[in-house]
């Protein structure tokens, strides 16, 4: 793991409140992104951490009744991408995100990835050739589907559906990526590959993953989040969080005490 | 209370007689219904068989039983649908797409929702009666093609825009965010994703409303399609410029229902047999519909499993 050296901020919440209708589900979050390094956020289910990702991408916005107050700062513009005025589409061709279950479009392996170039109204064959194969390569599946790219994305595994799905987040070319769970649908082995992926990403955007596996948050980032009822418990280097938290309740939680 | 094995074997004995009699009963009900349909079916093929020939589909209607066909109506009922799936088709889905897509879910919304459904249950004499005030007089569409298409696709818009929303809906939840995710629109989400995904339930909505309103008699006869017709439309396709003419659009017609019914209401005996062989090829054509629907939902479910 490669860390400690303090990473610039890509991002940062600050005063971040969230409310599903009457429900107040995130409160008063305040927590830096750092850029190239993985932030993971921890927390028994219900504690808000899926809810938090989905702020950075403005997904709630599609669903009425839901509220932001605070900010999501993302730098180095420093817009506040949840004010009213700044447009979620604008938010979403930036940070892109992965889902807790591959959702490949019922579309060829090709046509998967190309689809965000063609939102962003990129038509020339030859440059969306290439940067399918691009993405396709940094997400480690080029060499899987290069002689298919035809075939429909459903006929592949679901931990290669993962990755075309990460592929398909990649090619935007974005300044960070959302990870909500990804790896909870899948095998060990598919796990082991997205995770040794997310490492490698880093050097080139940060990461923010949800994620409801202890090892895998240990393993892969270099910030940890602990949340607890809508609330930063405590957020830490990973490697202290996992040695020596600074909260009683972060170590119950790691340990299994509770949860 | 302890049961003896025999009184226990008894009672099982009792409950199996239930049992068996409700099998004999079901069957029972089943066959009348299905009896019935195949005896009507099979008198109608045997009665129609004689005058089932080609020249049966080439010939216009004639005052001799044995002359008469169904040129005229095949073709009126032909161009009628195609003028019901043009103006049934974009108009219930987009209705379809903007109800399930865009409209806020307010109680508005759901008035609208209700009586879209109940619409599908309007008596079709009702439509005919709207179309002869509105397309007929008030447009001044005359008792064409034009009228008749439109009254028909007025009929059949709840069956498509029910089909087409429940075809909406079975599209996940995760597609859509997977297409807003990487910056798409509203629009682009639908155009792109949930409207191809949902070809084939929209396609059998649209086929089996179709092979309701090909057999539909009541409005058509109100709206004032005529009942003996011996000659075709103008064609689409002329040989001056501009090549294409609307004008089959303002023609007078008659539909396969009710050249049967006209002539089941002669009393010669042998317009009898010509009413059965068009029955005939009527009900081919609805099967042939529903068939095609059913091959379609088929085809496009095997590629596209959520």
């Amino acid at each position: 793991m490669s860390t400690a050296s303090p990473a610039p901020l890509k991002a940062e919440a600050r005063g971040l409140n969230f409310h599903y209708g009457a429900f107040h589900a995130l409160k008063d979050i305040n927590l830096p992104v750092h850029d190239r390094r993985i932030t993971a956020l921890i927390g028994p289910s219900g504690c808000g951490k899926s809810t938090f990702l989905r702020c950075f991408n403005r997904m709630h916005d599609l669903y009425p009744g839901n509220r932001y107050d605070g900010e999501i700062v993302l730098h180095p513009d420093g817009i506040n991408i949840l004010a009213p005025r700044v447009d979620p589409i604008e938010v979403r061709m930036r940070i892109s995100m992965v889902f807790q279950k591959p959702n490949p479009f019922p579309k060829s392996i090709f046509e998967n990835v190309a689809y965000g170039l063609k939102v962003r109204g990129i038509s020339n064959r030859e440059i969306i050739r290439s940067k399918v194969e691009e993405a396709l390569t940094n997400a480690a599946l080029w060499n899987e589907v290069k002689d298919r790219l035809q075939e429909p994305a459903f006929n592949l595994s679901g931990g290669q559906q993962q990755r075309l799905c990460i592929a398909r987040a990649l090619a935007i070319d974005p300044e960070l990526m959302l990870f909500d769970e990804p790896t909870s649908a899948l095998d060990p082995i598919a796990t082991a590959s997205i995770e040794e992926l997310m490492v490698e990403l880093k050097e080139r955007f940060p990461i923010l993953i949800v994620t409801h596996n202890m090892q895998q948050a240990a393993r892969v980032s270099d910030y940890t989040a602990f949340l607890y009822l809508g609330e930063v418990i405590e957020y830490n280097e990973t490697r202290k969080m996992f040695t020596n938290p600074d909260r009683q309740q972060t170590e119950d939680y790691i340990t299994g005490r509770f949860g | 209370m302890q049961q003896s094995v025999e009184q226990i074997r008894c009672l099982i004995r009792r409950h199996k007689f239930w049992d068996q009699a409700f099998a004999v009963l079901g069957m029972l009900c089943l066959m009348v219904g299905i009896v019935t349909l195949l005896a009507l079916f099979s008198k109608l093929a045997i009665d129609g068989a004689p005058r089932l020939t080609p020249t049966f589909f080439t010939s216009f209607p004639s005052r001799l039983a044995e002359d008469a066909g169904i040129l005229s109506a095949w073709v009126g009922s032909f161009l009628v649908m195609l003028v019901t799936a043009c103006a049934a088709v974009p108009l219930g889905v987009a209705a379809a797409v903007y109800l399930e897509e865009y409209a806020p879910k307010n109680w508005m919304t759901a008035i609208i929702e209700i009586n879209v459904t109940n619409l599908a249950g309007v008596p079709s004499i009702v439509y005919g009666l709207l179309a002869l005030g509105l397309f007929v007089y008030q447009f001044g569409f005359g008792q064409s093609i034009l009228s008749a298409g439109l009254t028909l696709g007025l009929l059949i818009l709840p069956i498509v825009i029910v089909a087409t929303r429940e075809s909406l809906r079975a599209v996940p939840g995760s597609i859509r965010e997977a297409a807003y995710a990487l910056g798409a629109t509203r629009w682009q989400m639908v155009s792109g994703h949930v409207l191809p995904y949902s070809t084939a339930g929209i396609m059998t909505g649209v086929i089996i409303g179709l092979s309701r309103a090909i057999g539909e008699t009541a409005p058509i006869i109100t709206i004032g399609a005529l009942t003996f017709i011996a000659f075709l439309p103008p064609s689409p396709i002329t040989t001056e410029f501009p090549f294409l003419s609307i004008q089959w659009l303002k023609a007078p017609f008659t539909v396969m229902p009710i050249q049967m019914f006209n002539w089941t209401s002669r009393p010669e005996e042998a317009f009898q047999l010509n009413a059965a062989a068009a029955g005939v090829v009527l009900l081919g054509m609805t099967l042939l519909m529903n068939g095609l629907a059913i091959y379609i939902r088929y085809r496009i479910r095997r590629k596209i499993s959520w």
